[in-house]
């Protein structure tokens, strides 16, 4: 069975991440890590991130994990979570910071004049709880998860990809966002998989049988 | 569309759920872990624990409560209870919890708000607001259960740390709580109006009715219970069919 490498930038807990996928994956090492070494030699990386993308940026770099995570990215079946969907990008509004541009595109603030429910209500940011995620193509990390499965989101930003033909899910909170990417061997996610009850578990599933 | 949320509530003391009867009387009330795996699988959009522990020699026993259940229940955790300071909230997160919720001490240092959310973030930052009707359409910010006034207008209040950094809003009505007379709806449409953050209805549920009304005219995000489920009357699962039926968006 195969090794896991959550890689910890010190940004946020990563125990539930490691505890979710050791509960899919009995066999699997799963390792927490701030060491390059360990996430190199790992057979899969997770790349989570929570807080502000700013912050996470300048730990990320603070601790020398900048090319460790660009040859993962490159070379393993890599899953970004959250903030570590959205450093995957160019450029973030959140701060006006540059991501690692793996993907061209802009992470973008919820436009506060379209935060309007069909009901007339305000739609409230943080978006906070169980969204329909709509796939938008056929991807090994979707099997036996129904299209629209609602997944757990909290997140002020979301990612507004250059390239459609990488946008693997959508969701709709006053405008249509989108909820996943994927490229080669990348599969990137706003959601909490860790997070969302049975449908992520089987997502994480999906992750660490995944072939790409 | 967003689903709006269901929360049951856990009052925790020492390491064990209990229920208050008379608002004296505890009452074991079984396994933290066992009870939040059973409202999960009932469809509990989130779990929220209390803690009530009175000594202070107990507080880290509710770090290894948090710890074992995020081992087994993969759904959002929120823990609020003697809550002081940065630490406690870190303490509290790297045991596996996703959201903090704070109340005594954000009235008595606002600046711990914006503190806290610099670290962690907002998302992980509940304000906890206990309000007391005090006038037509007026409500004060009280601590300790309901007993100190502390001369904020919940209004203000809820708007000033929504500006500070925290990330959502549990609402609690004082004049409600344990009445099983149905949220105070006037309270939580006119936080709920004010902000731009979630906020959390609580206080007073005595029907799957009033779970309803909390979302259609109180335009709660999400609704939190306790007793009504505890005492087994009813199951999340009743309570989603209901708001299905009247037209709510839920996650079943």
């Amino acid at each position: 069975m195969s090794t896991v490498a959550i890689i910890d930038y010190g940004m946020g807990n990563l125990r539930s991440v490691a505890k979710a996928i050791e509960h899919i994956a009995p066999a699997a090492t799963v390792v927490v890590t701030a060491d390059p070494v360990e996430v190199l030699s790992a057979d899969r990386v997770v790349f989570p991130g929570q807080g502000a993308m700013p912050d996470c940026m300048g730990e990320l770099d603070a601790r020398g994990l900048r090319p460790a995570v660009l040859e993962a990215a490159r070379s393993k079946p890599f899953l970004g979570i959250c903030i570590g969907q959205q450093m995957l990008f160019e450029h973030s509004e959140e701060g006006n910071v540059p991501g690692l541009g793996i993907f061209k595109g802009e992470v973008r603030r919820f436009p506060a004049d379209k935060m309007v429910a069909a009901d007339g209500s305000r739609l409230k940011v943080p978006h906070m709880g169980w969204n329909e995620v709509w796939q938008k193509q056929a991807h090994p990390l979707w099997a036996n998860i129904e299209d629209g499965a609602r997944f757990y989101y909290v997140h002020s930003y979301y990612v507004d990809p250059a390239d459609p033909s990488i946008i693997a899910a959508t969701t709709d909170y006053g405008i249509p966002f989108t909820g996943a990417v994927a490229q080669a061997n990348i599969f990137a996610i706003q959601f909490h998989p860790e997070k969302s009850a049975q449908a992520g578990l089987q997502l994480l599933s999906n992750f660490m049988s995944w072939k790409p | 569309m967003l689903a709006k949320r269901i929360i049951p509530c856990l009052d925790v003391s020492a390491g064990r759920v209990v229920k208050g009867v008379n608002f004296v009387e505890l009452r074991d009330a079984g396994d933290p872990v066992e009870v939040a795996r059973r409202y999960d699988e009932q469809g509990a959009d989130e779990i929220t624990f209390l803690d009530i522990t009175a000594s202070s020699d107990d507080r880290n026993i509710i770090l290894h409560v948090v710890e074992q259940v995020a081992e087994q229940v993969f759904i959002p955790l929120t823990v609020g209870g003697g809550v002081r300071t940065v630490d406690d909230v870190r303490r509290l997160l790297n045991a596996g919890a996703d959201k903090v919720s704070m109340n005594t001490a954000a009235v008595n240092n606002p600046q711990l708000v914006a503190e806290a959310a610099g670290k962690v973030g907002s998302q992980c930052i509940v304000v906890a607001i206990d309000a007391k009707q005090v006038a037509p359409g007026k409500w004060e910010v009280f601590t300790h259960g309901g007993r100190n006034r502390t001369g904020l207008d919940v209004i203000e209040w809820a708007q000033r740390i929504a500006a500070l950094g925290a990330g959502e809003i549990l609402l609690t009505s004082m004049d409600r709580d344990g009445t099983k007379n149905g949220f105070d709806l006037g309270l939580t449409r006119a936080v709920s109006d004010a902000v731009s953050i979630p906020v959390i209805a609580s206080g007073g549920v005595g029907s799957l009715e009033h779970l309803a009304d909390g979302v259609t005219l109180g335009r709660a995000d999400a609704v939190l219970a306790a007793s009504i489920f505890h005492f087994g009357d009813h199951t999340v699962r009743d309570a989603k069919e209901l708001m299905r039926a009247r037209g709510i968006e839920v996650r079943l």
